[in-house]
C-alpha cells in the first residue's frame, strides 16, 4: 500500500516538476479548447454557403419561395437568409446565398466555398449535394426543412447528388492528404529526428567533424522530400485506382507546388527544434504547430464552415496555401501561371523560417 | 613547427554555481601523451570541450597548433580526433555504416573505413547495428570514429568509464598501439588513476577547475616526499588509545574502513618503530598492508578526497 502511493508520488512529482510536460498537457489542450470554442460557439450559428444559379425561365421565383418561407433576406453583396422572428438556432443555422453562374457555381462547389448549389429550373428548384458529404447533406436537410411550407405548395425541391468526377467529396480530400502528408512528413520526420539527435548528443559529436552545418540540414530536406514524393504517388495512385480520382492541371505546377510545400515545412521544421533538448517538449511543440493546420487549413472539410472573421487568419496559413492550389491543380485544372503565386509564397516562407532557426540553432 | 600542440592559458568558464575551469594554464608538445586526471566534476570535461571548440572559454585562450577556433575552425576540425563523454550513434545503424557516414564528413572512402575496423578490432561486429553493441565495443566505435582522419592531436574523454576491467583493457590496447607508432598527441580524461598510469607520460590532476599537480608519474610521486604506504586495522574497537604519530609520520584513522595507515619513507626501517608503538599502547594487529604511494594517495594528500569519490564529499581524516 505505502509503494503504491510513494510510486504514484513520484510520478504526479516527476509530472510537475517538468514545466514543460505540465505545459503541453494541461495549458495547451486548455489553449486549443479556448480558441476552438471560441471559432465554434461565439457566433452561436453556422452560416452554410448555397451558390443559387438563376434559370432562363424560373417556374418559381425562388426569391419569394425563400420570403413565404420566412426566411428574409438581409442586403449585401451575398445576401444573408435567416429564419425571422426566432432567435437564429445552431440546429437550423442560417444560409449566406450568392447569386452565381453554373460554371462559377461548381468552382464554389469544388473549392468548398459552398456547400450546396441550387439550380431554378422549370420543374423546381434543383438541389445538388454530394451525398457522401455529412455535412452536405446536413445543410441540405435543414434548406429543404425551410422551404418545406413553400415548397410543397408552391413548387418542389429536388435533392440532386453531385457524383461526378470533381465534384466529390473525395475530390476535395486527395489533395488535401497530400498536402498534409507533406507538413507530417517535414514536421515529424526533420523536427524529431533533428532533437532527438541532440539528446542523444550526437549531433555535437557531426559538428565537430568537418561537416559543413548547411549539408547537415539540406540533407534532411532533400531526404524528406523523397519520401514523402514517394508517399504522395502511392497515395495518389491508390485514390486513382479506388476512386477514379484523377489530375486535371498540370504535372509540372503540381511538381513546383510539391517542391515549395517541403521548403516551407522544412524551414518550420528547423525552426521548431532549434532549441530544445526535451522530447517530450519537442513533442508538444510540434503538436502546437501541426495541430491547428490539421485543423483549420480545411483538409477533412472546407473552412468556409468556420466563422467568417476566422477565415482571413486561416488563408495565409502554409497548409492552407497548399491544399487549396493543389486542390485547383487536381481538379480545377490550373496550370503553372495559377499557381506560382502560392509556390513563391510557400518557398519564401520556408527560407525565412529556416535562416532563422539556423540563427538561434543549438548544436551544441 | 615548435609551437605547442595545445596551448592553454589562464582560461576561465563559470557557470551558474560552479566555477568549472577557474585559470588553468596548459601546454601540451606534439607527440605527448597526456592524462587529466581528477575526480567527477573537476572541471576535465568542460576543459576538454574548450580545447575541443565545442565550449566557449570566459576568459583566456586556447591555441591549437598555434591557431584560435575563431581563426580556423575547419581546419582545426581536420586535425582532431574527438571522443565525447557520451556519444549515443544511430541505434539503427551497423558499426560499419557509422563509419562510413563519419568518413563522409573527411571525404575518406571505404578504405579507411575497414582499416579502422581492424584497428579497434570490431571487424565481425561490422554488420551489428551500434544498438546491439556492448558498452566495450561502442566505446572502441567512438574511438574508431575520432581516430578516422588519422589525427594530429586526439581528445578523448573518459573513453573508459563505466566498463568492464576486460572491456578497459581492450580501448586499452588500442590505444598503446597507437602510441608505438607516434604520430600524434593524445589528451584524456580520467578518473582511473591506472589509466593514466598505464598510457600517459604526463599526467595533469586536476580538482575544482584547477590544476593541482603536473608531470610524470615518477616526477609526481617524488615529489610528494615520503615514498611508502603502511596501512593496519586493529583488534577491538576505539582509535583514541592510538598516539597521533609514528616518529614524524603523522597516523590516519579512516573511520569508513575503520583503518590506520601512515606515509612513510622507508618501510623497512619504520616498520619495527611501528611494531614497538603498537605494543606499548597494548594493541594487537588484525590486518596488515605496505606498497608504494600511488597518485591516488597523493590526490588523497593533496586534496583530502579520493579520487572516485564527488567533488563536494570529503574523508574524514
Amino acid at each position: 500500500m505505502r509503494t503504491l502511493f510513494q510510486l504514484m508520488v513520484v510520478q504526479f512529482k516527476e509530472f510537475v516538476r517538468e514545466p514543460g510536460i505540465l505545459f503541453w498537457s494541461l495549458g495547451f489542450p486548455a489553449i486549443m479548447a479556448w480558441i476552438l470554442g471560441i471559432a465554434f460557439t461565439k457566433q452561436g450559428e453556422i452560416v452554410r454557403n448555397v451558390a443559387l444559379v438563376r434559370g432562363e425561365r424560373p417556374a418559381h421565383e425562388i426569391r419569394q419561395m425563400l420570403e413565404e418561407a420566412s426566411l428574409v433576406d438581409s442586403a449585401g453583396p451575398h445576401r444573408v437568409f435567416r429564419s425571422a422572428g426566432e432567435p437564429a438556432s445552431a440546429a437550423s443555422g442560417s444560409f449566406r446565398i450568392a447569386e452565381t453562374t453554373w460554371e462559377e457555381a461548381i468552382v464554389r462547389v469544388q473549392r468548398g466555398q459552398a456547400i450546396l448549389l441550387m439550380h431554378e429550373r422549370p420543374d423546381g428548384v434543383h438541389v445538388y449535394f454530394d451525398p457522401v458529404n455529412p455535412e452536405a447533406e446536413l445543410a441540405y436537410l435543414h434548406l429543404a426543412a425551410l422551404l418545406d411550407t413553400s415548397a410543397r405548395r408552391t413548387g418542389t425541391v429536388i435533392a440532386e447528388p453531385l457524383s461526378e468526377r470533381g465534384m466529390r467529396y473525395i475530390d476535395f480530400l486527395v489533395p488535401g492528404l497530400i498536402a498534409m502528408g507533406i507538413m507530417m512528413s517535414a514536421m515529424w520526420g526533420i523536427s524529431y529526428s533533428l532533437i532527438e539527435k541532440r539528446i542523444k548528443k550526437l549531433l555535437r559529436r557531426m559538428v565537430a567533424t568537418p561537416m559543413r552545418k548547411s549539408v547537415f540540414l539540406l540533407s534532411h530536406f532533400l531526404s524528406r522530400t523523397i519520401l514523402s514524393g514517394i508517399e504522395s504517388v502511392l497515395l495518389f495512385v491508390f485514390a486513382w485506382w479506388y476512386f477514379d480520382v484523377t489530375i486535371e492541371g498540370s504535372l509540372a505546377a503540381l511538381a513546383l507546388l510539391f517542391v515549395s510545400g517541403n521548403m516551407a515545412f522544412t524551414g518550420m521544421a528547423v525552426l521548431v527544434s532549434s532549441r530544445t533538448r526535451n522530447a517530450e517538449v519537442g513533442n508538444g511543440l510540434i503538436n502546437a504547430v501541426v495541430l491547428p493546420m490539421m485543423i483549420g487549413s480545411g483538409i477533412f472539410f472546407s473552412y468556409h464552415n468556420f466563422p467568417e472573421w476566422l477565415v482571413p487568419y486561416i488563408e495565409p496559413l502554409p497548409l492552407t496555401m497548399l491544399a487549396d492550389s493543389m486542390r485547383m491543380v487536381f481538379i480545377e485544372g490550373a496550370g503553372i501561371a495559377a499557381v506560382w503565386m502560392h509556390a513563391l509564397v510557400l518557398a519564401a516562407i520556408g527560407a525565412v523560417l529556416f535562416v532563422l532557426g539556423q540563427r538561434m540553432y543549438r548544436w551544441y | 613547427m615548435n609551437s605547442p600542440a595545445i596551448s592553454v592559458q589562464r582560461v576561465r568558464k563559470y557557470f551558474k554555481d560552479v566555477k568549472a575551469v577557474d585559470g588553468v594554464d596548459l601546454t601540451i608538445r606534439p607527440g605527448e601523451y597526456v592524462a587529466l586526471l581528477g575526480p567527477n566534476g573537476a572541471g576535465k570535461t568542460t576543459l576538454v570541450e574548450m580545447i575541443e571548440g565545442i565550449q566557449r572559454p570566459d576568459d583566456g585562450e586556447i591555441l591549437i597548433n598555434g591557431k584560435s577556433w575563431k581563426q580556423a575552425e575547419q581546419e582545426l576540425r581536420r586535425i582532431l580526433g574527438i571522443s565525447l563523454q557520451e556519444t549515443y550513434f544511430i541505434d539503427k545503424l551497423t558499426t560499419q555504416e557509422t563509419l562510413t557516414l563519419f568518413a563522409s564528413f573527411y571525404g575518406l572512402g571505404p578504405g579507411r573505413v575497414v582499416e579502422i575496423l581492424r584497428l579497434i578490432g570490431l571487424e565481425d561486429k561490422r554488420k551489428t547495428y551500434v544498438v546491439n553493441l556492448s558498452g566495450g565495443q561502442r566505446q572502441r566505435l567512438a574511438l574508431g570514429v575520432a581516430l578516422l582522419n588519422d589525427p594530429k592531436i586526439l581528445l578523448l574523454d573518459e573513453p573508459t568509464t563505466g566498463l568492464d576491467p576486460t572491456a578497459r583493457r581492450e580501448v586499452w590496447d588500442i590505444l598503446v598501439h597507437l602510441k608505438k607508432e607516434r604520430t600524434q598527441t593524445m589528451v584524456l580524461t580520467t578518473h582511473y588513476m591506472e589509466e593514466a598510469s598505464f598510457l600517459c607520460d604526463r599526467i595533469v590532476i586536476m580538482d575544482r577547475g584547477r590544476v593541482l599537480a603536473d608531470g610524470t608519474l615518477d616526477a609526481l610521486l617524488s615529489v610528494h616526499r615520503k615514498g611508502e604506504i603502511i596501512e593496519f586495522s586493529l583488534e577491538g574497537k576505539g582509535s583514541a588509545t592510538m598516539p597521533p604519530f609514528l616518529g614524524p609520520y603523522p597516523l590516519v584513522y579512516d573511520e569508513h574502513t575503520e583503518r590506520w595507515r601512515v606515509e612513510v619513507e622507508d618501510t623497512a626501517r619504520d616498520l619495527p618503530r611501528l611494531m614497538d608503538l603498537l605494543k606499548q599502547n597494548g594493541r594487537i594487529l588484525a590486518s596488515f598492508e605496505c606498497r608504494k604511494t600511488t597518485l591516488e594517495d597523493l590526490f588523497l594528500s593533496m586534496t583530502g578526497r579520493k579520487l572516485d569519490q564527488d567533488t563536494s564529499a570529503t574523508v574524514t581524516t
